[in-house]
């Protein structure tokens, strides 16, 4: 179908996106990439009455290494992302999930603000943000606030931001040495939405695991730690048998959901299969 | 700009030409292109970003124009099938495709030759999986792919094989 009506403004700068965002509130939606927000309108899920299209705003894009963390812009495109010489060097992680999201012609529009704000449970930069502990940064009226990834995803769909708040960037901290990390997802048709993904992060010193963060997506309303899994593999050899022994703590850590991929007990099995292959695949674990 | 509209003026250069028009916001590119344009080579399928076949180029990169309002290309460059036909930037692609029939019905035709082009700019002699992934995101119903994925790889190898020279 589609998109139903609506008013469009094209804001120049931060200070005039927030004005909109303040004149219109629960009435305006922010467009970035528009790659899940304008499916949405054309399916009618949403029918913002404005849209304040904040494309043409420069200072909402790009990427910045700084001393302890990479500031990523919230109108970042993926494939800015994607072909990044700083984000392949410093966050690994997000370089390797690029390449999931979607197809080329998407990555060429959608942005890292867009897809958290938007709180897919499917998507990867939720999980990516999660697993890395970064930082949002938004703007509104009282000014910017700080939001922790474990604070900002509420829920499906539904994200920390309030109405009038506008996403300005992301804060990864730069990882210390010794950590890496592990991405990967499944998914019916390459660059699909995942029926189940995983972003891992930790430390393999030593030849041990220690502060893994181990986030599933697309298994609940929101990107989601495993906990039991995480204190299985906490101190113990960064080898394969140990990934072996503690996937059975993910039957306490999730309860999927059944849904058009399949029955729960399928997604969670898949969430094991997929989590044993992975974790494998990170730097300094042995085979 | 600032007050939001319903109706906007906007100046897009579409196939090196430059229109102006008066636009809904709601208006995709895709329909602006067909409708307003008559460039009916740019295909409308699913509408949600998922087939690919109203793949065109925005300002050199593809993009989906029916997750992109008309509005947003105010100012931009826009390429579509026909522009890249008639300036004989496809030619070779287009030849292979004949040549390993790579399309029948021709509905997702324009938007996948849009995806090869970018992928041949971009990535000097792509292996056959490189090509599948690149065109992950091309339905086509017809030809199961093969041909197209053959027709992409020659034009690669022949590229490749002349850059060698």
């Amino acid at each position: 179908m589609k998109a139903p009506r609506f008013a469009y403004a094209r804001p120049a700068s931060v200070a005039e996106a927030l004005a909109l965002l303040a004149e219109h509130e629960d009435e305006a939606r922010v467009l970035a990439g528009g790659q899940s927000l304008v499916p949405m309108m054309n399916f009618r899920v949403a029918a913002p009455k404005v849209l304040v299209d904040i494309n043409r705003i420069a200072a909402l894009a790009g990427i910045e290494v700084a001393k302890n963390h990479v500031r990523i812009g919230a109108l970042t495109r993926h494939v800015e992302m994607e072909r990044s010489a700083d984000i392949a060097r410093h966050l690994p992680l997000v370089a390797a999930a690029m390449p999931h999201v979607a197809h080329p012609a998407i990555r060429n529009r959608g942005t890292l603000g867009g897809s958290c704000a938007l709180g897919d449970p499917a998507a990867e930069l939720p999980a990516c943000a999660l697993a890395l502990g970064a930082t949002f940064i938004a703007a509104g009226k009282k000014g910017e606030r700080r939001i922790a990834a474990r604070d900002f995803f509420t829920g499906l769909y539904a994200t920390a931001l309030k109405a009038g708040e506008l996403l300005l960037a992301a804060e990864f901290p730069l990882p210390k040495p010794g950590y890496a990390s592990a991405f990967g997802e499944l998914a019916r048709r390459h660059g699909d939405y995942a029926m189940v993904g995983v972003a891992a992060h930790g430390s393999t010193q030593g030849k041990k695991f220690s502060d893994m963060r181990v986030v599933f997506f697309g298994v609940a309303d929101r990107p989601q730690r495993a906990a039991q899994f995480e204190r299985a593999l906490d101190g113990r050899p960064a080898a394969a048998k140990t990934i072996a022994a503690a996937l059975a703590g993910l039957d306490s850590d999730l309860s999927p959901r059944a849904d058009l991929h399949g029955s729960a007990a399928t997604k969670l099995h898949l969430a094991k299969v997929l989590a044993g292959r992975v974790l494998k695949t990170m730097e300094g674990v042995a085979a | 700009m600032n007050a939001p509209l319903e109706t906007i003026e906007i100046s897009v250069t579409v196939n090196g030409e430059r229109v102006k028009r008066s636009v809904p916001a709601r208006l995709s590119l895709a329909d602006f292109l067909r409708n307003e344009l008559e460039l009916t080579g740019t295909h409308v399928g699913c509408e949600h970003g998922v087939c690919g076949a109203c793949t065109v180029r925005v300002d050199g990169e593809i993009v989906r124009a029916c997750l992109m309002f008309a509005v947003q290309a105010d100012g931009c460059k826009v390429d579509t099938i026909e522009g890249m036909s008639a300036s004989r930037e496809l030619e070779e692609v287009q030849s292979a495709f004949v040549l390993t029939n790579a399309l029948q019905c021709g509905f997702c035709t324009p938007g996948v030759l849009m995806a090869a082009q970018a992928l041949l700019r971009d990535e000097t002699n792509p292996t056959r999986e490189r090509i599948r992934e690149y065109l992950s995101g091309n339905y086509c119903r017809c030809t199961g792919y093969q041909a197209i994925v053959d027709a992409i790889e020659a034009v690669a190898r022949a590229r490749a094989a002349r850059n060698a020279r």
